[in-house]
């Protein structure tokens, strides 16, 4: 996996460098803190309410953000016919898969990271769990995780940016209403929506604080399969 | 060192190569000929590992590049149509990401790195951003990193491409001097342009190969042995007009341009009239500028190989 490593670094290199990187890590976290003010402190709530609320904020930032940063991924380097040069070196597909993945993930990483400042608010006027903190941010990691192996297979069958977006957007929007749709239809089609259910079934332990084994699990498996498909797509792509 | 068996590549029902075959000896550097749409871009993909084949197989060092790609990409390097360039990077960064890629050991890649700048003469954009660069040297870094990791084979699929005159000759020195530490497949749709540095030419025109061989054997094969020279002389047209009608083989001698008292004459005849047009010349006291096989001949060779097929 030392490709996949070196493509994370250009690509983080590449982030740091562009304006769009900036752009959606500042327009996050300005989403993150309105939303927390305006939402998440709205009245007289216990502390634990107030994280609960403010990680389900985050979790909807997060999903949208990993989106847009999963977007540029493999579809920008179509666009701008670098893929000749991955394809013509020596590394395996999954390594331009994982590695173009793990600069997104560690870009996601920062940018949850960076909303620590928000529960250590509640601090001010109020006690929080720290386990409930670690609970919701490991939640919003592996949410994160998700969105970007979603974002990661639109990107990699779009031909261009705005596709990715839309198709990456269609997938998570697709699981997102997998739990809507449970509770309408009858057994077993309603337990395999309940499973699939992208945050409504699945990050709601986590932002109480809860720690499920099967809910991280359920989040590693969409990573693990939406990766593993966008290397076969990656690999189809070169019988065109 | 390349071994081309049956290759085609069909995109639905059309096939943009069929059933080529060829052979390329270690050491060789091999023009890849044909018009645009010919197949060429289709076939160098191929070889380079990027696409793969619909049927038909490519052994490259003993290694087959369907099942055996990921070796087979250690000992090439590919420059596309469209060299691969991350904008945002600086040429020396660039190059040695490329390096670790392509599995350069981290000690020797700044080594690697200087000796690739060196070669296609980048050392002055070293630190320079890629998008800031012009055409040719933007041209000049998608041959350097084909060529960062030291590898056996070279795959340029016109290097040429969109480069003013004085660029040209520069990448033709550069592919001239790669010679004899690589083998080297260089794509052009101009004869003229690459004819000069290749061993030998393959010629393809709508995804089949048409004609191989070297420069003079493919013009013997069309006019059976018919060729052309290109003379320049100081002094009056008329005696030296008079001296190569009397070289055995010529048959007919035009004044193309008369300039300063420089005449540029051209000679059409059979078989290889080089030598004996500038003996005759200097025998006579006549000032040789120039002499060489004309451009015009290059390109009717080209025109005549794609039209043989066209009509077929």
């Amino acid at each position: 996996m030392r490709n996949a490593w070196l493509i994370a670094r250009r690509e983080l290199a590449a982030y740091t460098r562009s304006m769009s990187g900036y752009v959606i890590l500042a327009v996050t976290l300005m989403v993150d803190a309105l939303l927390f003010n305006t939402y998440a402190l709205e009245g007289v709530r216990k502390s634990g309410e107030v994280l609960g609320r403010f990680f389900y904020v985050c979790s909807g930032t997060t999903m949208v953000a990993s989106i847009f940063i999963a977007a540029r991924l493999l579809a920008e380097e179509r666009q701008a016919g670098t893929l000749p040069l991955l394809y013509s070196s020596p590394v395996r597909d999954v390594e331009i898969v994982v590695g173009k993945w793990l600069s997104g993930f560690l870009v996601v990483g920062a940018l949850t990271l960076l909303s620590f400042y928000m529960p250590m608010l509640v601090l001010l006027d109020g006690r929080i769990s720290l386990g409930h903190v670690a609970a919701g941010y490991l939640g919003l990691l592996l949410l994160g995780a998700a969105s970007l192996a979603l974002g990661t297979l639109g990107s990699a069958f779009a031909k261009n940016q705005t596709l990715a977006g839309i198709l990456s957007g269609c997938m998570l929007v697709g699981l997102l209403v997998a739990w809507i749709l449970a509770p309408v239809t009858e057994r077993p089609l309603s337990d395999v929506f309940t499973a699939l259910a992208l945050h409504g079934v699945h990050f709601t332990p986590f932002q109480a604080g809860v720690i499920h084994l099967r809910d991280v699990a359920y989040y590693v498996l969409v990573t693990w399969v939406a990766l593993f498909a966008a290397t076969r797509v990656v690999e189809a792509r070169r019988w065109r | 060192m390349i071994e081309v068996h049956g290759l085609t590549k069909l995109y639905g029902e059309h096939a943009a190569i069929r059933g080529l075959s060829f052979g390329i000896q270690e050491g060789e550097v091999i023009g890849f000929l044909g018009l645009n749409g010919a197949g060429k871009s289709t076939t160098l993909r191929i070889l380079g590992c990027v696409l793969l084949p619909t049927s038909g197989r490519v052994v490259i060092d003993g290694l087959d590049t369907a099942t055996q790609a990921h070796e087979v990409r250690q000992r090439i390097g590919f420059l596309p149509d469209t060299p691969p360039l991350y904008e945002e990077m600086e040429v020396g960064e660039y190059l040695a990401f490329v390096a670790a890629l392509r599995g350069v050991p981290s000690g020797k890649v700044r080594a690697r790195v200087e000796a690739a700048e060196e070669k296609t003469a980048l050392k002055e954009v070293h630190r320079a951003p890629i998008y800031s660069l012009s055409h040719g040297f933007r041209q000049r870094v998608g041959v350097a990193q084909a060529l960062v990791h030291e590898p056996s084979l070279l795959i340029l699929d016109e290097p040429t491409s969109g480069l003013d005159p004085v660029q040209i000759i520069e990448m033709r020195a550069l592919v001239r001097s790669l010679k004899g530490e690589h083998t080297v497949l260089v794509s052009s749709h101009i004869l003229p342009e690459i004819s000069q540095v290749c061993d030998r030419l393959l010629v393809i025109h709508r995804g089949e190969l048409v004609a191989q061989g070297t420069e003079g054997e493919l013009a013997g094969r069309l006019g059976a042995g018919a060729s052309a020279v290109e003379v320049e002389v100081r002094g009056a047209a008329a005696p030296a007009v008079e001296l190569l009608r009397g070289v055995p083989g010529v048959r007919e001698v035009t004044v193309a341009a008369e300039v300063d008292g420089v005449v540029t004459l051209r000679v059409a005849g059979d078989g290889e009239l080089r030598g004996a047009a500038a003996r005759a010349l200097v025998g006579g006291g006549h000032e040789l500028l120039r002499l060489d096989r004309s451009a015009h001949q290059l390109e009717s060779i080209f025109l005549q190989l794609t039209r043989e097929v066209t009509r077929s």
